[in-house]
């Protein structure tokens, strides 16, 4: 347990450590045959492996990395969307830096930007929203992403925005939710899943009960959790229990942020501005039922996939994604990161061929970034090569 | 994008938008606090919140904000946030 100590409460991490061994112990799970818990949310994946959870936990416990990311499930299709709408005419294209990246299939935004297109970088729509007061000459489009703790601050820009009677902000709505993708999983019966960690922050905009489904249809514990590494542990150690004590049930480790039933002024925004699209597409997983978000009719004056008519406003689509690319099943906890054939060959975070190796919540930055590259060098798949994370200890936390 | 970064309102600037100024690790910004607002606005000034894309999403106590603004150092997230603000800047003064 090297490690623990960098951990703000060490005494804490290594108790609950101790437990967690035990209740591992208890249900018999060994590295063999593992307890299966996903972590929804790319900010535990990272959290996960920044701290080497997955190495100091019991090795009866196996992590799944999900697709709680929102950048690496965004398809190929949609990043050529924005492309096409940054290239209109007098349009300012707004993203925030983490969707720079992404491939599409022609060209990235960050290469599109290089070519002369008017694509800025934003920390919030809220700055979209002023270069349309500064711009009225211009068309302010907003690349709208995320799960639903970003959605209701689109929803929120979008009613300023018809209040304030602006005609040239749109937003690009990419907006998806977490229950609908994980009620997939579950139904996936290639899937091996004993339990979830929940995404702490999306629970704090809808609150808890969105999961109850997990529990009381599929019979699985979710624990919704923080992001520090002994809430993680201590969530770990609540699903466990529940195995144990043959319970499945909706439990909230971070309450200190997350109420019961979420924010009810987010809750009404996105109620007010959005409704469910009949499907959405996912990067790696395909079209899933009702998980993605729309603009009602009635705010279609700030819709850009209707001002453009593009995207799903243009009629079904479906473009493949690349070849020998393993996203899908790496999302879907089938192979790890280390196992697809791109990775570190031709695919790496300077130049990505997938999405989950641009932002650094995905499973393969995170992999490529915390020693993945060694261990991958070390099962044969890679050459060995003198990379900058080559330093002693594969799990050394940088 | 989808961790929030404490940060502590120290003024309110729009009350009509509910726009307020936060103090993020020492940058200032401007905030929405739609999400957080009681009938009194300037109750909040003074309190900390956890802050996503410009949004004060929760309230929280002094404490799970150092705890919180840790992780994310650790992670590299705050300084990912600090970057964004500051691009953020540059695109609104109209550099493309
Ligand atoms: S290494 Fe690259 S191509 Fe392979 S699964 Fe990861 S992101 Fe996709």
């Amino acid at each position: 347990m090297k490690y623990v100590s960098e951990f703000r409460d060490p005494v804490a991490a290594r108790a609950l450590l101790s437990a967690i061994a035990a209740r591992a112990d208890q249900i018999g799970a060994t590295r063999a045959q593992p307890v299966h818990i996903m972590e929804i949310c790319g900010g535990h994946t990272h959290s996960i492996f920044r701290y080497g959870l997955d190495k100091l936990i019991h090795p009866g416990v196996a992590f799944i990395h999900g697709p709680g990311c929102p950048v690496c499930v965004l398809p190929m299709a949609r990043v050529d969307e924005c492309v096409q709408i940054a290239e209109q005419p007098g349009v300012i294209f707004t993203t925030f830096g983490d969707a720079m990246r992404v491939p599409g299939h022609r060209c990235s935004l960050m290469q599109a930007k290089a070519a002369g297109a008017d694509i800025r970088m934003v920390y919030s729509p809220l700055d979209a929203l002023e270069l349309a007061r500064r711009n009225p000459d211009r068309q302010v489009v907003f690349f709208g992403l995320g799960f639903e703790t970003t959605t209701p601050s689109t929803a929120l820009c979008i009613q300023q925005a018809a209040r304030e009677g602006l005609t040239n902000f749109s937003i690009f709505c990419n907006h998806i939710t977490v229950p609908e993708p994980i009620r997939a999983l579950l139904g996936d019966p290639d899937m091996v899943l004993d339990g979830f960690i929940g995404p702490g922050h999306v629970s704090m905009v809808i609150g808890i009960h969105p999961y109850d489904f997990i529990a009381q249809e599929f019979r699985k514990p979710i624990v919704v959790a923080g992001f520090e590494p002994t809430d993680l542990l201590q969530s770990v150690l609540m699903v466990l229990t529940q195995i144990a004590e043959g319970r499945a049930a909706v439990e909230n480790q971070y309450a200190r942020v997350v109420p019961e039933h979420g924010n009810p002024v987010s809750l009404a925004a996105m109620a007010d501005v959005y409704e469910k699209r009949p499907s959405f597409e996912w990067r790696g997983l395909g079209e899933i039922d009702a998980s993605g978000l729309r603009i009602r009719a009635k705010y279609a004056a700030f819709d850009a996939e209707e001002k453009f008519g593009i995207g799903y406003a243009a009629g079904p689509r479906n473009v493949p994604e690349p070849e020998g690319c393993a996203c899908g099943a790496v999302m879907t906890g089938r192979i790890k990161p280390t196992a697809c054939p791109q990775f570190g060959r031709g695919c790496t975070p300077e130049m990505p061929l997938g999405a989950l190796m641009v932002s650094s919540e995905g499973a393969c930055a995170a992999y490529w970034q915390y020693g993945g590259q060694r261990a991958a060098a070390e099962e044969g798949a890679l050459p060995p090569s003198p990379v900058p994370g080559d330093s002693p200890g594969i799990f050394d936390p940088r | 994008m989808c961790l929030g970064i404490p940060g502590q309102i120290i003024a309110i600037t729009d009350a009509g938008r509910l726009m307020a100024m936060a103090e993020v690790s020492g940058v200032r910004r401007e905030v929405n606090v739609a999400c957080v607002a009681g009938n009194d606005l300037s109750a909040l000034v003074g309190q900390w919140t956890l802050i996503h894309v410009g949004f004060a999403m929760s309230l929280i106590d002094a404490d799970e904000a150092a705890a919180t603004l840790a992780v994310l150092r650790d992670l590299g997230e705050a300084q990912e946030a600090l970057d964004q603000m500051r691009a953020a800047d540059a695109a609104l003064a109209g550099a493309p």
